[in-house]
């Protein structure tokens, strides 16, 4: 693995690969390890780690995988995940993988913990209900019941007591992998022409379905490659992306922002991999309590936690800020619930503070994006011939 | 006119009741009393009595904005202003109606919130209904009450002790704070006593359709019965009078052998017996309701009616255990059961009130209902070979709601009922 394009091409294969088939084959080196699947958002992968077993990112299968049994489960007017991944259990591409966990997100993805649960996939479903409460003594003593829980299940499996020491380790790792992500995005902040979003999506998913070790390996690389002045600038304005952090639009799409000129320097499109902003304590006495505490004080903005102590208007404003953004893009999945509820306080918002914007929908399996690259490349005309003028008025 | 002929005793305490609280919150400042915004499922009524708040629920508005066909224009208000035309119908004709002045069903003005109370029991889209409101109210408090679900289809220790804790040291100080009332255990224990009362009253109600013919239509009906229950009286003298003197009157209805009424009057002939899961559709509550009863079909048993709590399982509020009691009570509605509980539960309903078919009304607007509903459908219709139908509409989005697609489907759904109940005679 000696060239960046080697380091993306592996990338691209694993972020896709509907089979899981590294993850599987890391369960097969050795007896006794577990593989469990998280949908999104967020998950902390490090109590899995900690335990023996593996955390596998489940995204649906975009426009990879046609639905046949899948819709006969949802509705139309349902986003498109739920069906995407009953299609890929159904079709058994989820074999090998020891238990399911449905981080608390939505009614779609906690109601489909139970249609996993009515259709007995897996050796244990666990609805992974996150605090909305954000006292430690209430809302993180619950978060570190929840995650005993799923330790519990893992045991049933393995029979592994996770120990402070492994905790602190798998904490680590995970810092390390979290870090050298940050440090991808902060030099796309100033050179975005490095590396497309299109390639950093890549190895962000990746990290998803491989090892952490092992993704810590490549993005060590990745870091070191982007360091040099590599790619030529483009005229282009720099934008983030708000509001596509669970149904992942298709690859083509993500191009086709960048395509229609905008250089895409922050999104929420693999949030649960950079959920917590800054380390997580991996000293400590009590690692389950670290990782509530980093959970409460330290997550991202997210649509799926209660926000009225912090509220994500204002965390999106001061991002465009610091990343020095042009405008926003609110991309949410077709009938995506979380996202289009937060669209009017986003936009109510940043119509008063001067904020750009423009906001569309996508469903993860089409691939047709002709109205919305024309409507994006407007966008950037419109910013750029507005340059002048300042960005953030408030 | 016919059902103007048979108002009953019942009805007249109901409507007493409702205008009472409405004019109470038109007058709330006169009254120096607090107004509490909250949601039905996980309603902590007898929590929002004990401080002597009045309850605003922002479901019952959007419903009866529907009924009084003035929902359409309020969505279309909230969707000038960046409201997705995909998401809850609810929120959106909440939204719209407090652009357009926040004057309620009566056609009295509601009070702001004091208290923003966000239980938000079963579902996330109140917790963004409520991140929204707290844009449009700055100087409500947000009271947050996290109920967990019950993922694994029980309320474990650890779920109740999570939920005390927020009442006790966050709900109740918090109240206290925003009424200046200190905090009565004694008032809430007697709330919770009379809560309980009228728990086995509204149970007992709701199993009269036992009966053959059944004395009520536990959906149609049924939501006008929950009434009380689910919009601040539970926990109060006049909520137990008011389902006493129901259960009398349907137990008279019993004893002479009388099938529900229905707005044309008295349903003759029971045909069929059918239990639904899904909310109504309020923009043609009377159309959607006259299909079932103009066809002979009685719905025996809902899953709409037990959305503001579970009654039927056995479970009370408990004055022995008060706030576990809450906290048990805000997990076990309707929508905060998973999936095989859901299914256990009408299946229960099924087998009890020896229904002949199962429908789904499938809401677009509300994925805590319908997200699982055509899974639901197949287990039952395969394990209790009941014939199942299936209809789409939405809550108060008149535009959602096909009366000839419905009529459509529901008239062949009554001709297999038909041809099957034939089969079953000749067998
Ligand atoms: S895309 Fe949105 S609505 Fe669908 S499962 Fe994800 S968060 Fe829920
Ligand atoms: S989504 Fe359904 S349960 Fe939730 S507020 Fe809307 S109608 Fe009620």
């Amino acid at each position: 693995m000696n060239t960046l394009k080697e380091i993306i091409d592996l990338c691209k294969v694993q972020s896709f690969d509907m089979d899981f088939t590294r993850a599987k084959e890391w369960k097969a080196e050795k007896e006794g390890r577990v593989l469990v699947g998280y949908m999104p958002i967020y998950f902390p992968r490090e109590i899995i780690h900690a335990a023996g077993a593996m955390a596998v990112g489940i995204f649906g299968g975009g426009d990879r995988k046609q639905i046949i049994k899948g819709d006969a489960y949802y509705q139309s007017y349902i986003c498109h995940i739920p069906r995407s991944i009953i299609e890929l259990a159904l079709d058994k591409h989820l074999d090998h993988i020891d238990g399911f966990i449905f981080p608390s997100i939505c009614d779609v993805i906690r109601n489909l913990s139970g249609i996993f649960k009515q259709q007995k996939i897996g050796k244990f479903v666990k609805y992974m209900d996150f605090p909305q409460n954000f006292l430690p003594e209430i809302g993180g003593v619950f978060y570190q019941q929840e995650m005993e829980h799923v330790l519990q299940y893992i045991k049933e499996i393995n029979g592994i007591e996770v120990t402070k020491e492994a905790l602190n380790h798998s904490i680590d790792l995970y810092n390390k992998n979290r870090k050298m992500i940050s440090f991808i995005y902060d030099i796309r902040q100033d050179f975005p022409w490095r590396m497309s979003i299109e390639e950093v999506y890549y190895i962000v998913r990746a990290g998803t379905t491989m090892p952490v070790e092992e993704h810590n390996a490549l993005l060590e690389k990745v870091c070191e490659f982007i360091k040099e002045d590599i790619g030529v600038p483009q005229d282009k304005i720099k934008v983030i992306i708000s509001g596509a952090f669970c149904e992942q639009p298709a690859i083509g799409l993500i191009k086709a922002i960048e395509e229609a000129g905008c250089y895409v320097v922050e999104d929420d499109y693999m949030l649960g991999s950079r959920m917590i902003l800054g380390d997580i304590d991996a000293t400590t006495d009590n690692p389950l309590e670290a990782i509530s505490t980093s959970y409460i004080n330290q997550s991202q903005y997210s649509s799926s936690i209660y926000d009225v102590h912090n509220p994500k208007e204002f965390r999106l404003a001061k991002m465009v800020k610091e990343r020095g953004a042009n405008g926003v893009i609110f991309a949410s999945a077709s009938f995506c619930d979380p996202s289009l509820l937060d669209a009017p306080i986003f936009q109510n918002a940043f119509n008063k503070l001067g904020i750009r914007y423009i906001a569309f929908q996508y469903s993860e399996n089409i691939n047709q994006f002709k109205v919305i690259k024309e409507q994006v490349g407007a966008f950037s005309d419109s910013i750029k011939l507005w340059e002048d003028e300042p960005v953030i008025t408030a | 006119m016919a059902q103007e002929a048979q108002k009953e005793r019942s009805m007249i305490l109901q409507k007493e009741m409702i205008d009472g609280l409405f004019n109470d919150l038109a007058n709330a400042k006169e009254l120096g009393k607090k107004v509490c915004y909250t949601f039905i499922p996980g309603n902590l009524s007898e929590l929002i009595r004990t401080f002597d708040m009045l309850p605003v629920y922002p479901e019952i508005n959007a419903l009866q904005s529907a009924m009084r066909k003035k929902s359409g224009a309020y969505i279309k208000e909230a969707e000038k202003n960046a409201h997705s035309e995909d998401v809850c119908t609810y929120v959106k004709c909440d939204v719209g109606m407090l652009m357009k002045g926040n004057v309620g069903p009566t056609g009295l003005k509601i009070p702001e919130p004091d208290i923003l109370l966000l239980s938000y029991t079963g579902c996330f889209t109140f917790l963004k209904w409520f991140e929204t409101l707290k844009r449009e109210y700055p100087n409500a408090k947000v009271i947050m009450v996290h109920t967990p679900y019950q993922e694994n289809a029980e309320m474990t220790p650890h779920m109740v002790e999570y939920m005390v804790k927020q009442l006790r040291d966050e709900v109740i100080p918090q109240m206290e704070a925003v009424t200046g009332i200190k905090f009565d255990e004694a008032k809430l224990k007697r709330h919770l006593v009379l809560a309980k009362e009228a728990e086995d009253w509204i149970t007992k109600i709701f199993d009269t359709t036992k009966h053959r013919p059944s004395p009520i239509d536990a959906y149609f009906a049924g939501v006008y019965y929950i009434g009380p229950i689910n919009i601040g009286f539970r926990g109060t003298q006049e909520a137990v009078d008011y389902y006493k003197e129901l259960h009398a009157e349907i137990m008279e209805r019993v004893r002479l052998g009388l099938g529900p009424i229905t707005p044309e009057g008295e349903m003759k002939e029971e045909k069929y017996r059918l239990v639904v899961e899904g909310p109504p559709n309020w923009t043609s509550f009377r159309e959607f309701w006259k299909i079932f009863y103009d066809m002979g079909a009685v719905i025996v048993a809902s899953s709409y009616t037990k959305v503001g709590g579970v009654y039927d399982m056995g479970w009370r509020h408990d004055e022995t255990r008060p706030l576990e009691s809450l906290a048990e009570y805000c997990m076990n509605c309707y929508t905060n059961l998973n999936i095989p509980q859901r299914i256990a539960l009408l299946s229960k309903c099924i087998t009890d009130y020896e229904a002949d078919g199962y429908i789904t009304n499938s809401i677009k607007s509300c994925n805590s209902f319908s997200a699982g509903q055509l899974a639901m459908m197949r287990e039952i219709e395969d394990t209790l070979e009941v014939p199942v139908g299936f209809i789409e509409s939405d809550l108060v989005d008149p535009r959602y709601f096909s009366y000839s697609n419905i009529k459509n489907r529901l008239e062949s759904y009554f001709q297999m009922l038909e041809q099957r109940k034939s089969m079953k005679e000749t067998v």
